[in-house]
């Protein structure tokens, strides 16, 4: 049933190029780099139960990862970008991530919001290495070695490039199920319901919240690297905590307490942005009511709805 | 030595400014445990607002040297919206920090368009009304009246906040209600309204805050996310929930921006984060907070 929706979903993702017009398509490849980088931001969120209010310093990492390895070392291959921007935001969560999960609640959210900060504050000043507020240009990488030179840029991107988001996307996501079904994933869990009950137990809290931790910078550094790629562009606004906000919007929009929730948050996020930005020009207010509605009737975001849904209607058939 | 009092002059301008604003979230945390990322927005309104007041007024033909009581009445006036927040966070106080947090954020957004649908996307600013006061000679250094003026209105507003909390009788229930909210909902405390007014006398010292600095830097659209963090800088190295610790922290943070400006401007931010994740790092709850379990 799971695997049937599942290759459903990515049919439809594959066959979205050839129905939607390229406007459009360029918007779903946001939306994939959200997704891919919520997966990891729910595994701490929603799994573990930690509430990061920073985590767009790991987008941030991977955007200027990208920005850096393209263009100022003339890196060309995005596999080995991928690579080295997740494996450098690994090395910065462990040590932000060893002092943040000594706390948990908003001392945890304040914590990682501090260091975003202090992320954002570099980009922002040191002009001479990151641009300042203009940011850093990225340049087009090769796909598995494939430079596709002869295509102009928004066919590259809505070609190849969609195409091999789609694919990372269903490798992180497949490894992601696997890492929530496994023991490490129960302990996470068990860990959010009951710390002292866990300890009891044997689990090694701190430790699995570490793991937790970089697990998500490695996703969110992945996200970073196909939204800079995709706007050509890297800016200190990315690390910015509002930018965290929205990662968290994100995921209660689509609902955090199941698997497939941040997917759905983030593509739901991009087009309702999209609609409201064409209607009106005061389009935060109505994001803000939204999510204020959201909080208050639906806690349990777009995917919570189905859910119950799904359950009334198993109810109403059998009875 | 003229360097130096500049640095002391500006940065303890700017701790008194950024005191009303943590002294804000210290109240509403400390009694409603609820980190209100809306507090810069509070503060934005008032600072847009204070413009407007003091605009009309002196079109009006108030003399320019009243401008300052105008914009505390102006602060006054518009955190009276305070009590209609509060009523939406009613229902979301018996729930998740998470979406405690969130619901906050939602109010951040909207605040930003309420602020660029009345008063536009450009700064606004009061041009040189500051100088109305004249400038005080301080040593080699020149500061404008008006700054020593509401280094003085903080003051005497953190002396009258502590005795307030301290002294009378609202103020011991308020700090019986932070303490313990069950105990005192069975002693017959009306925790209801202790919350409505606690948020509003929190949304209050925002609003004044935004108010009292309009004069000396333009309004906008920029000024609530920028604050919340210098906010949330100072009570988290003061401690969450301690008033002294607001005091404290907004010093440190004033200070240190003050200093890293005139050394080195890069650091201006920078330096304050640091100190925040040093103290977290030596001193979980704060300076001046309760040590965490």
């Amino acid at each position: 049933m799971r695997l049937a929706l599942a290759i459903v979903g990515l049919a439809i993702l594959a066959a979205l190029p050839k129905v939607l017009s390229p406007y459009h398509v360029t918007l779903v490849l946001p939306a994939l780099a959200y997704a891919i980088a919520l997966l990891g931001f729910n595994l701490l969120f929603g799994y573990t139960g930690l509430l990061s209010f920073g985590h767009a310093l790991f987008v941030a990492i991977g955007g200027y990862g990208a920005a850096v390895l393209s263009g100022k070392l003339g890196l060309k291959s995005f596999e080995a970008i991928l690579l080295i921007s997740a494996a450098v935001a690994v090395l910065v969560s462990i040590p932000v991530g060893l002092l943040a999960v000594r706390y948990v609640k908003i001392f945890f959210g304040i914590l990682t919001l501090a260091f975003g900060m202090l992320f954002h504050s570099f980009l922002f000043k040191f002009y001479n290495i990151t641009g300042g507020d203009t940011g850093m240009r990225v340049l087009r990488p090769s796909l598995l070695g494939q430079p596709y030179t002869d295509l102009d840029k928004t066919s590259w991107l809505i070609g190849p490039f969609y195409y091999y988001c789609v694919v990372l996307l269903a490798i992180l996501a497949f490894i992601m199920w696997r890492v929530v079904h496994s023991h490490f994933g129960l302990h996470l869990v068990a860990t959010r319901e009951n710390r002292r009950k866990s300890e009891y137990l044997g689990v090694r809290v701190r430790f699995f919240r570490l793991v937790a931790f970089a697990i998500s910078a490695f996703y969110c550094a992945i996200g970073g690297a196909i939204l800079a790629i995709n706007t050509g562009q890297a800016d200190p606004e990315l690390a910015y905590w509002t930018h965290s906000g929205e990662l968290v919007f994100m995921t209660v929009l689509g609902g955090f307490g199941s698997f497939i929730g941040p997917v759905v948050g983030s593509f739901s996020y991009i087009f309702l942005k999209d609609q409201l930005i064409g209607m009106t020009q005061y389009w935060r207010f109505w994001m803000g009511l939204i999510l204020i509605i959201l909080v208050v009737l639906f806690p349990r975001g777009i995917s919570g709805l189905f859910e119950r849904m799904w359950i009334r209607l198993h109810r109403s058939t059998h009875s | 030595m003229t360097a130096f009092l500049d640095v002391l002059i500006g940065g303890v301008f700017h701790a008194a400014v950024l005191f009303l604003v943590a002294a804000g979230l210290q109240l509403v945390f400390g009694v409603q445990k609820i980190v209100n990322l809306a507090c810069g927005s509070f503060y934005a309104l008032g600072a847009y607002f204070g413009i407007t007041a003091v605009s009309w007024c002196i079109a009006h033909g108030m003399p320019p040297a009243l401008f300052l009581p105008v914009l505390i009445v102006a602060g006054l006036v518009v955190g009276l919206i305070g009590p209609f927040i509060e009523a939406l966070l009613l229902t979301v106080y018996h729930r998740d920090e998470a979406f405690q947090l969130l619901l906050t954020f939602a109010l951040v957004l909207m605040f930003q368009d309420v602020l660029r649908f009345f008063w536009g996307a450009d700064p606004q600013q009061l041009g040189d009304l500051v100088m109305t006061y004249g400038r005080v000679h301080m040593g080699s250094i020149q500061v404008p009246t008006y700054n020593l003026l509401v280094i003085i209105a903080s003051i005497l507003i953190a002396a009258g906040l502590g005795a307030f909390l301290q002294k009378t009788r609202f103020g011991r229930i308020l700090r019986a209600t932070a303490e313990n909210r069950e105990m005192s909902l069975a002693l017959g405390v009306n925790v209801r309204w202790m919350y409505a007014s606690v948020f509003t006398l929190g949304t209050i010292l925002g609003t004044v805050g935004g108010a009292l600095v309009v004069p000396t830097a333009a309004a906008s659209l920029d000024m609530p996310v920028e604050l919340v963090v210098e906010a949330f800088a100072v009570v988290v190295i003061g401690g969450l929930g301690s008033m002294r610790g607001a005091l404290v922290g907004a010093l440190i943070v004033g200070l240190m921006r003050a200093a890293a400006i005139s050394l080195y401007s890069e650091l201006e931010m920078l330096s304050i984060y640091l100190v925040v994740i040093a103290v977290l790092i030596a001193r979980p709850g704060g300076l001046f907070g309760k040590p965490l379990e």
